[in-house]
């Protein structure tokens, strides 16, 4: 597939300087790794988040870093369309005969966020292994249904920003809300906010349901048919299809910059 | 002495020309206060131990770090010094008569007040009327703002005297993203962005107080919510002379030996 071609290709150039490549893989093991050790000092301070302990939280945390890094691996072209669509550049992937899509998702990868994942794999690891959970084949399938439901969330929000570009050029910082923001927001369970936050993040961008919803079906807390809490990230993930639509739309009104 | 109020004004209106983005910006920043102080919320609520800062001191020091972001961010950087100094276009920057150093650091000391004022102000309005738990408390008494205005104007010197350091940096590694981004993540968590210092645990503490990123961020925040008292502050605002003293002189250093070792070539 295509799109697998871009990524070898763009693994090897960034290879090319690998002193730097490894300094900056280093460097995105320690991003999340600061916040993540607030997180744990936090605990230490407190004790518990609203009834929620740290194991609990902390599998929360690893789930939503490791779908951000994810997307941030795979759809970072999204996220640096705005210099495509400026530079023109976009106007030469319109007439090669392969979806815009894929080619402006193959136009970038950045694989030095590897020590983004790596950083959340082990959080993961650990909560799994340290949670009182008995863990089941629907339990383990549900995790991974709800890593690949938020990786596509993200990967939609980077395509509604990317939409944004056709018309204003300049991408928007507004966009940082619901990335950085909603990543910021769901690494805690979705509960201990707000009455708006929570209807606004399950029900318009749906994080709490690939995170905060699961969740309680893996630590049996749910009331109601455990099937549906375990099918949630499936919901979440239907987001990325409106967003692949407006794309499309997107597309076929752009006019060129010109340069 | 003029030459660099002048850029610093130059630099400054250049900033304000950005509206659009600065709004975005206040949005961004607002959500990003309200989320934080709601985990804090739910932290102190359910909680059993005496926290050692009250909610109300919490929510100001979020407040004022979603405020002054642009004052504190070591992540904040300008391309253009990197440019000049990995495309080599460095040697028209040294034909200015006037020194390298006070040039630099008065175009970085005007980007991060153009980009704070055009902030502040919204948000300010804004988190004055927010409602109980979420609002910002005034300055526990005009003393205490006084100080506040004092420490946060040097522990804005300070952090561009840190970032002229990374800068200067980029003369030896060339590439400004690895040195940027492990200077400004060690230095975010120390300087209390991450979590508040007063809830580190203690052997925390200490790193912290020996570190200069405390005296940049920490100390004016609580100086206005009163945690710290006006005597400490006194001390405190020795300490930042103190650090402002000892960076900016290895600053200088450090540049002039890195631009000894520029080779200009012709072309």
């Amino acid at each position: 597939m295509i799109y697998f071609r871009y990524m070898s290709l763009h693994f090897r150039s960034q290879l090319q300087y690998r002193a730097s490549f490894w300094l900056l893989t280093l460097g995105q093991f320690f991003i999340p790794f600061s916040v993540f050790a607030g997180l744990y000092l936090m605990f230490e301070r407190f004790g518990q988040l609203q009834g929620w302990s740290f194991f609990e939280a902390a599998l929360c945390f690893a789930v939503i870093h490791l779908a951000f890094s994810l997307s941030e691996c795979f759809a970072r072209g999204f996220d640096s369309f705005s210099s495509l669509v400026g530079g023109g550049e976009f106007d030469r992937l319109l007439v090669r005969p392969r979806s815009t899509a894929v080619q402006v998702l193959g136009s970038r990868f950045e694989f030095n966020r590897i020590g983004r994942l790596v950083q959340s794999a082990i959080v993961l690891v650990w909560a799994v292994s340290s949670l009182p959970v008995a863990w089941t084949a629907a339990k383990a399938f549900t995790l991974v249904l709800m890593i690949v439901g938020g990786t596509l969330i993200f990967t939609g929000i980077y395509m509604l920003a990317a939409t944004l570009c056709f018309w204003t050029i300049q991408g928007l910082e507004v966009a940082n809300i619901f990335t950085d923001g909603g990543r910021e927001m769901a690494q805690y369970p979705l509960n201990i906010y707000q009455k708006w936050v929570t209807v606004f993040f399950t029900f318009i961008i749906p994080f709490g349901c690939v995170s905060y919803l699961p969740l309680l079906f893996i630590l049996d807390r749910v009331q109601g048919p455990p099937l549906l809490y375990m099918l949630m990230p499936l919901g979440g993930a239907v987001f990325v299809l409106p967003c692949l639509l407006v794309w499309l739309v997107g597309v076929r009104y752009y006019r060129s910059t010109g340069s | 002495m003029r030459a660099y109020v002048s850029v610093c004004r130059m630099r400054f209106l250049n900033g304000l020309q950005y509206r659009a983005a600065a709004l975005a910006g206040v949005a961004t920043q607002l959500f990003f206060g309200l989320i934080f102080i709601m985990v804090y919320i739910a932290f102190y609520n359910g909680s059993t131990v005496q926290a050692p800062i009250s909610l109300q001191d919490i929510v100001a020091y979020i407040w004022l770090q979603q405020i002054f972001l642009a004052f504190i961010m070591l992540w904040a950087r300008d391309n253009e010094i990197f440019q000049l100094i990995t495309g080599g276009s460095i040697a028209y920057e040294l034909c200015r008569p006037c020194g390298i150093y006070p040039f630099w650091f008065a175009k970085l000391l005007a980007q991060r007040l153009s980009s704070a004022l055009l902030r502040c102000f919204p948000i300010l309005l804004i988190v004055f009327f927010l409602p109980e738990p979420y609002r910002l408390s005034l300055p526990e008494s005009p003393g205490a703002f006084a100080l506040f205005l004092i420490t946060l104007a040097l522990g804005l010197l300070l952090v561009v005297s840190v970032s002229m350091l990374i800068y200067i940096s980029v003369f030896w590694t060339l590439s400004p993203t690895g040195s940027i981004l492990m200077v400004s993540v060690a230095g975010e968590f120390f300087a209390g962005m991450i979590m508040p210092i007063p809830l580190m645990p203690q052997w925390l503490q200490t790193i912290t107080y020996v570190l200069p990123f405390r005296w940049a961020v920490d100390l004016p925040f609580r100086v206005y919510s009163g945690h710290i008292p006006a005597d400490e502050a006194l001390w405190g605002i020795l300490i930042q002379l103190g650090w402002l003293a000892f960076l900016v002189g290895t600053g200088r250093l450090l540049l002039r030996r890195a631009l000894r070792q520029v080779v200009v070539q012709g072309g």
